[in-house]
């Protein structure tokens, strides 16, 4: 295993991380702040209570799961598509690494980067509502995993993506609509029972539901699931890029 | 000299179906500068990248320092640096961060003091802190040589070093190149020009179609194809050669209003004054007169013939 080079490609990223940290923390700074004014303010005012919890403080771990998924994802396949689009990959290819390295830098860069956006989020959020973590070793196991998992996930789009559409399509028509219709903003129990059984389908309620229930101790579906639902889905990405550096897919020809 | 690139029966085959490299067997000897002449599509950027990793071969077997390619790809890759054809680069990162990073991927401990002599060497050292996407295209072809050469090497790819490239760089770089051969570097590189391969090259190995055509010491083969061509325009047209000069070997243009001459320019004697005075003596006489080094698509032709 050569250490030396998941650090050099982590902190390679991480650079670039930094040199953007304007952009990376403002925007999900601003975007959470507007969730609060538009969600918890408008309909704060309706919805009081759910479970027990105030409105503004139960949509919190929603939000940072939203941003979680997105970062993770943006993050990772950015990464590794930036090297395949402008031809550097090479020196991935012709260095003595394997893909284990290539993965842990770049995947453990994107994480690395969605899981401070979450702190800050977190961060802002308690600006806005009384926040507690019932569990917080819960809670953190949910963000770091959930974080890996996306960047993993994302790395995978980042590989099959030969333009910037396709870059965009993924995040767009597919995770923000599951994470919007996955209880980010709501509890599942509120919806109709067909469209409850339906949501079950959506792995983003799983995610949504465990992490809040590291908050605040309510779900929708039990805790144990929604941990072992994430972990099948990091397997199943695991899998994919074990296969796509075995078979070279869209890599190498 | 014990070879320390060895090819045997290589072949690739794009997904495309297009055969890139035929049955290729080659050995590169240690501490030698190797020049593989093609044209371009003649599969040299192949043969250099299979051996790099960057492509999967389809059949055969290569090693680098007795190590597989494929199997001990750790061994043998951090032996190779590779200065690609393609000016890729990072553009939003400094020279220095490059440059320290291509270091990091080959698994060696950061060693500030000789990125810094590897940047002075190759005049970066001034743009060690800007973006690559200010600099020149010289420049920047000087970036990819800095990080082929931060891990120190014992094998050095240049593919195509000089395309596109001014005349100070292709000093510097020969410069360069002569210094690392001198300190024991194997140096392979891959060229369209028959004058580079015979100003740099120990030894020249030339590609076409995907074959590899001939291996061979410079100085024979400069012997063997150094030929050139004198096309002399005739005042007159003539219908054919007079007899008193047969000796020379001319040809006639088609339509009569040129002859040619061949001859080997290394040789001591070229015979063109004679020819001069014997053309004078059949009262020949010409307006005008060129001289052609052979070009290596008549060397292809030519040797294909054969
Ligand atoms: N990735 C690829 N997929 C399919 N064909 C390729 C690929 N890369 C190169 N080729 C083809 O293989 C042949 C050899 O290319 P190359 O090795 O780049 O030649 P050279 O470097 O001598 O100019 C060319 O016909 C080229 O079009
Ligand atoms: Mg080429």
């Amino acid at each position: 295993m050569n250490f030396q080079a998941v650090r050099s490609i982590y902190i390679f990223e991480m650079a670039r991380t930094w040199r953007t940290i304007g952009q990376s923390v403002i925007s999900p700074v601003i975007s959470t702040s507007l969730y609060f004014v538009v969600f918890g303010a408008a309909l704060g005012s309706r919805i009081t209570e759910i479970d027990g919890v105030s409105y503004g403080a139960f949509i919190v771990p929603g939000l940072v799961m939203l941003s979680l998924l997105t970062q993770s994802i943006s993050n990772a396949s950015f990464g590794i598509f930036f090297p395949k689009f402008s031809g550097t990959i090479y020196e991935l290819h012709s260095a003595p690494i394997s893909y284990i390295e290539i993965v842990l830098g770049y995947v453990g860069a994107a994480a690395t980067k969605s899981i401070i956006i979450g702190c800050i989020i977190l961060l802002t959020a308690s600006f806005f509502v009384p926040l507690q973590i019932a569990h917080p070793f819960w809670m953190i196991a949910f963000l770091l995993l959930t974080s890996i998992t996306f960047s993993l996930f994302g790395f995978i789009i980042g590989i099959w993506a030969d333009g910037f559409e396709k870059l965009q399509i993924v995040p767009l028509l597919i995770i923000t609509p599951l994470t919007f219709l996955g209880g980010t903003f709501y509890s599942i129990n509120m919806l109709p029972p067909f469209w409850q059984t339906v949501s079950l389908a959506n792995p983003v309620v799983y995610l949504v539901s465990g992490f809040r229930w590291s908050f605040y101790e309510i779900s929708d579906v039990n805790v144990g699931l929604s941990f072992s639902i994430t972990l099948l889905f990091m397997f199943a990405c695991l899998v994919v890029i074990w296969w796509i550096f075995k078979t070279g897919y869209r890599i190498k020809s | 000299m014990t070879s320390i690139i060895s090819i045997q029966k290589l072949s690739k085959t794009y997904a495309s179906g297009l055969k890139a490299l035929k049955n290729i067997n080659l050995d590169i000897k240690r501490g030698e500068i190797f020049a593989l002449l093609g044209p371009n599509g003649a599969g040299k950027t192949t043969l250099i990248s299979t051996i790099c990793g960057i492509t999967n071969p389809t059949t055969g077997k290569i090693t680098v320092a007795g190590f597989d390619v494929e199997k001990e790809f750790r061994k043998t890759r951090s032996l190779i640096g590779l200065v690609p054809q393609e000016l890729t680069n990072n553009a939003f990162e400094t020279v220095w961060a490059t440059v320290n990073f291509s270091r990091g991927l080959f698994g060696k401990k950061p060693n500030p003091q000789l990125i810094e002599s590897i940047l002075r060497d190759l005049t970066l050292w001034d743009k060690r802190n800007d973006k690559i996407m200010m600099l020149s295209g010289g420049m920047k072809r000087r970036v990819l040589i800095a990080k082929a050469l931060s891990h120190e090497p014992q094998i050095l790819f240049l593919d195509e070093p000089t395309a596109g490239v001014d005349v100070n760089l292709r000093k510097d770089m020969w410069n360069i190149v002569r210094r690392l051969r001198d300190s024991g570097v194997t140096i392979i590189l891959t060229t369209h020009y028959i004058e580079e391969a015979e100003e740099m090259a120990d030894r020249i190995g030339i590609i076409n179609n995907g074959e590899l055509i001939l291996t061979e010491d410079k100085e024979k083969l400069m012997s063997k194809l150094g030929k050139k061509r004198l096309t002399l325009h005739l005042i007159k047209p003539i219908d054919k050669i007079p007899q008193q000069l047969s000796a020379h070997h001319l040809e006639r243009s088609p339509d009569g209003c040129a002859l040619i001459y061949t001859y080997d320019k290394r040789g001591r004697r070229t015979g063109i004054t004679t020819l001069l005075q014997d053309l004078a003596a059949s009262n020949i006489h010409f307006q005008d007169l060129e001289t052609k080094q052979s070009s290596l698509e008549e060397i292809f032709v030519s040797l294909v013939k054969d």
